[in-house]
């Protein structure tokens, strides 16, 4: 977002990207509209973590960029190395945090409240909305606010499922919020064509992705951009006066190091990995690295709570396989937060997400393909052609949960310059320290006995035995979310927080941080609308300190 | 417009203190590095280079032997025989798919090749003849005593040649299953641009619910989709 909106102003901007070139309409890049068969493993995920065909060039371990836990800690850490990063092949789910959820230590006095309001962000988030697009609908909600929608497509089958068995709890349920074109916004990109395939990157440029959406655009609108792909950053540069003068990074083709000059450095390489960089900016005049006046560097590191359950549904059993079904990426109707926490033992909320339906077989498919005869008390097992009836029988018959909460941002969670270890390149990597606590427990518990509630109104058999209090009730591991923020936060106080709210280093005025890493709290919302519409803020900030030569 | 023209070459001289010359491959070079790795690679699905030479590099091993191949292949028949209408395991490509995964996961290798010599085993010792060149009959009575595992007992606690038979119809059933026939088969009717427009009114009656008049209203008319958006002020949208 930033190098469109520096770039449109007429600012030369140098992107340096650690990943190669990527465009899913390129056709020797592309996996959308792949038949399974096309994959040797026919969409397992042994190459990439989430299927053959998933878009992300990276997962949770990548070769020769190795991260270390210390003892007790197990933090997941997910990075994409391509342009656009994780924006090719993540889930389009598009929440606007609410008023509350930048003030919530006035609720319930845990963590810290943002230095701005919900009112400060509306604007952008306004014009995220129209410049990207997102589906949904204006409810009125006073936490879950209204924004410029685009319509949402109808429910589903299973999804209609959902909501009858949703209402019978009094949860509420809404069409999601999901940047994805139901509906044309402008010439240069194309509308949804309904292939269920986002996580693949979408050739027509009708889901959000970062070069799709902003930086080919600012191309094409003549703004001078230089992309240096293959270059990974290894520290901001500093004069002696101790202000910053560009960035060192290493080519990955030739292995040598270089330097790149810069009025102005923006860091958006995520969270943990801009962290990284400024722990690494050693110098003379920063001899702990950037922004450590205030030794907040990577603390505060949180990602949101993840629980999950599926469920058999028989009334979903003997489908008419007569339809395309497959809809968006994604999920189409969802349940936002609706409970009273001062009613309940946790402090934050969750909302929601909901899979099923017919889709399209990949590895795995038919596995175990009538273990659901056991809840008829007929044998489970067997070979020849009854198979084929079992897989008709019971094909898009089962639907899943997934709960996606807030957690507490506390100080002793934190990723910090793991002293013992470098990467391929050279550069210190990142050691991660890391627990829930048992406000996290205890709202994931809430969540299973919600799951189990919903399957029981749904008329379903649930699947898997519930995880137990000594499994911590079924609590991803931290990092699994792949919602990590909150390492160099913001704040009014140069000692408690890292950026100001302008995401400007309260240390170094001319670096900027513009992922999640300045997130106060996260809410139980996904963060990338909120990146997005934080980065276009401080770019408009950015642009306007430059007039005034303030930096 | 190919977006890898627009990226530069650029000099670094005037920037960088003089270091070097920083730039992206040339095209042609690029690309005449992908033709050496594509040598013997015929797929056409968005791989990176690395992930190429993965699959160049696992297709040239070979793990199975001819007899297991054969033996893969009477057992994936007996498991997907053909029917009147679609073919069989085989005919769908299933033996060479385990081949492949069998690389591809070692961790199944073990189980795979235990379990068929596990086969061959009893058949010899029931019937003096190995498992592929075994009647019919007596091959299912074998896969009779492995093919319903005991549900109420975890998987990785049964005897090992159940815990083979599992994985062999279960790769049997993906790989038909994620075949083209397999498709076919299953009548899956996705994966195809499409206007999609809500559940049909049949399997709406068919499973008991029913759209509602206020949900449906705030959903996309397909027929507007291809209408420029326009909010007013408060983000309802006019068009
Ligand atoms: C499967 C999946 C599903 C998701 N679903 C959702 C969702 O539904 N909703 C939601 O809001 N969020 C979702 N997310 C999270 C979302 O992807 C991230 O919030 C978002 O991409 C973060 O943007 P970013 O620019 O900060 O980081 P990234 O997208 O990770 O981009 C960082 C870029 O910087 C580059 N980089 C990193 N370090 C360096 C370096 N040292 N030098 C040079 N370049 C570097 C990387 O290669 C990368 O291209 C999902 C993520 C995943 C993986
Ligand atoms: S579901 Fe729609 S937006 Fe997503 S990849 Fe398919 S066509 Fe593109």
């Amino acid at each position: 977002m930033a190098t469109k909106i520096l770039a449109d102003s007429g600012l030369k901007v140098a992107i340096v990207e650690a990943g190669p070139f990527f465009d899913p309409k390129d056709p020797e890049l592309m996996t959308q509209l792949k038949w399974p068969w096309e994959s040797p493993r026919r969409g397992a995920n042994t190459v990439r973590p989430f299927g053959d065909f998933d878009s992300a060039y990276g997962g949770w371990d990548i070769e020769g960029e190795p991260y270390t836990n210390s003892d007790g800690s197990n933090f997941k850490w997910f990075r994409s190395r391509m342009l656009g990063g994780r924006t090719n092949h993540w889930g389009r789910i598009s929440l606007r945090f609410g008023p509350k959820d930048f003030k919530h230590k006035n609720e319930d006095g845990l963590g810290d409240n943002w230095p701005i309001g919900y009112e400060d962000v509306k604007p952008y988030y306004d014009k995220v909305d129209k410049l990207i697009g997102v589906f949904g609908t204006n409810e009125g909600l006073p936490n879950d606010p209204d924004g410029f929608f685009l319509p949402p497509p109808k429910p589903r089958l299973h999804e209609l499922f959902y909501i009858r068995g949703a209402r019978k709890s009094n949860i509420p349920v809404y069409p999601s919020r999901m940047s994805i074109l139901t509906k044309m916004i402008n010439e240069d990109r194309g509308i949804c064509f309904y292939c269920a395939q986002c996580s693949r990157a979408c050739m027509v440029y009708a889901d959000f992705s970062a070069e799709t959406c902003l930086i080919f655009p600012a191309q094409k609108n003549g703004g001078q951009i230089d992309l240096f792909l293959n270059a990974m950053v290894r520290e901001v540069t500093t004069n002696e006066e101790g202000k910053a003068t560009g960035v060192s990074y290493i080519n990955k083709e030739d292995r040598k190091e270089y330097k790149l000059k810069g009025k102005v450095v923006v860091l958006a390489a995520s969270a943990c990995s801009s962290a990284r960089i400024l722990l690494n900016s050693k110098s003379a005049q920063h001899p702990n690295g950037l922004g450590k006046s205030s030794d907040i560097v990577g603390k505060y590191l949180h990602d949101s709570t993840g629980a999950s359950r599926a469920a058999f549904i028989p009334d979903l059993m003997n489908r008419k396989i007569s339809y395309n079904e497959d809809g968006v990426g994604g999920m189409h109707v969802y349940s936002p937060w609706w409970g009273d926490n001062k009613k309940l033992d946790f402090p934050r909320g969750y909302h929601i997400e909901v899979w099923g339906g017919m889709g399209m077989p990949n590895y795995g498919f038919g596995f175990n393909a009538n273990e659901f005869n056991k809840f008829f008390g007929t044998k489970v097992g067997a070979y020849g052609n009854v198979l084929r009836e079992d897989v008709k029988k019971y094909y898009g018959s089962v639907i899943g949960f997934g709960g996606r909460g807030e957690s507490i941002a506390m100080k002793d969670n934190y990723c910090e310059i793991d002293p013992t270890k470098v990467d391929e390149f050279g550069i210190p990597v990142l050691r991660f320290n890391y627990k829930w606590s048992d406000h996290e427990r205890k709202q994931v518990r809430h969540m299973q006995d919600t799951f189990e509630e919903l399957i029981h109104n749904m008329g379903g058999e649930a699947l898997g035995a519930k995880p137990t209090k000594e499994q911590d009730y079924g609590i991803s591991p931290p990092g699994w979310i792949i919602h990590e923020v909150g390492t160099t936060r913001m704040g009014n106080d140069p000692k408690t927080s890292v950026v100001n709210k302008f995401q400007q280093l309260h240390d170094t005025d001319n670096v900027f941080i513009v992922d999640a890493g300045p997130f106060v709290s996260q809410a139980d919302k996904n963060p990338t609308w909120t990146i997005l519409a934080l980065s276009w803020r401080t770019s408009d900030y950015i642009i306007e300190q430059l007039k005034q030569q303030n930096i | 417009m190919d977006r890898r023209n627009s990226i530069k070459s650029i000099i670094l001289g005037s920037v960088a203190g003089g270091l070097a010359v920083h730039g992206c491959k040339p095209e042609a070079e690029a690309k005449a590095e992908d033709a050496q790795i594509l040598e013997g690679y015929s797929y056409k699905y968005g791989r990176t280079p690395k992930e190429k030479e993965r699959i160049v590099e696992l297709e040239a091993e070979q793990f199975f032997n001819g007899h297991e191949l054969g033996t893969i292949a009477v057992l994936s028949d007996l498991i997907l025989p053909a029917d009147d209408k679609f073919g069989s395991a085989t005919e769908a490509g299933v033996p060479d798919f385990i081949e492949f995964m069998a690389k591809d996961i070692p961790e199944m290798q073990t189980t795979l090749r235990g379990g068929l010599m596990w086969l061959d085993h009893e058949s010899n010792t029931q019937f003096g003849t190995e498992f592929k060149s075994a009647s019919e009959d007596r091959q299912k009575q074998l896969l009779d005593t492995i093919a319903y595992p005991d549900i109420s007992v975890p998987e990785n606690e049964l005897p090992m040649e159940i815990q083979f038979f599992s994985l062999m119809r279960n790769l049997t059933l993906t790989g038909y299953y994620t075949s083209e026939i397999g498709i076919q088969d299953l009548g899956y009717k996705g994966n195809t641009p499409n206007v999609w427009d809500g559940v049909p009114e049949d399997v709406l009656k068919q499973h008991g619910v029913a759209y509602e008049e206020e949900w449906l209203a705030k959903c996309i008319d397909q027929n507007r989709r291809g209408i420029m958006a326009e909010w007013d002020e408060n983000g309802t949208l006019l068009t």
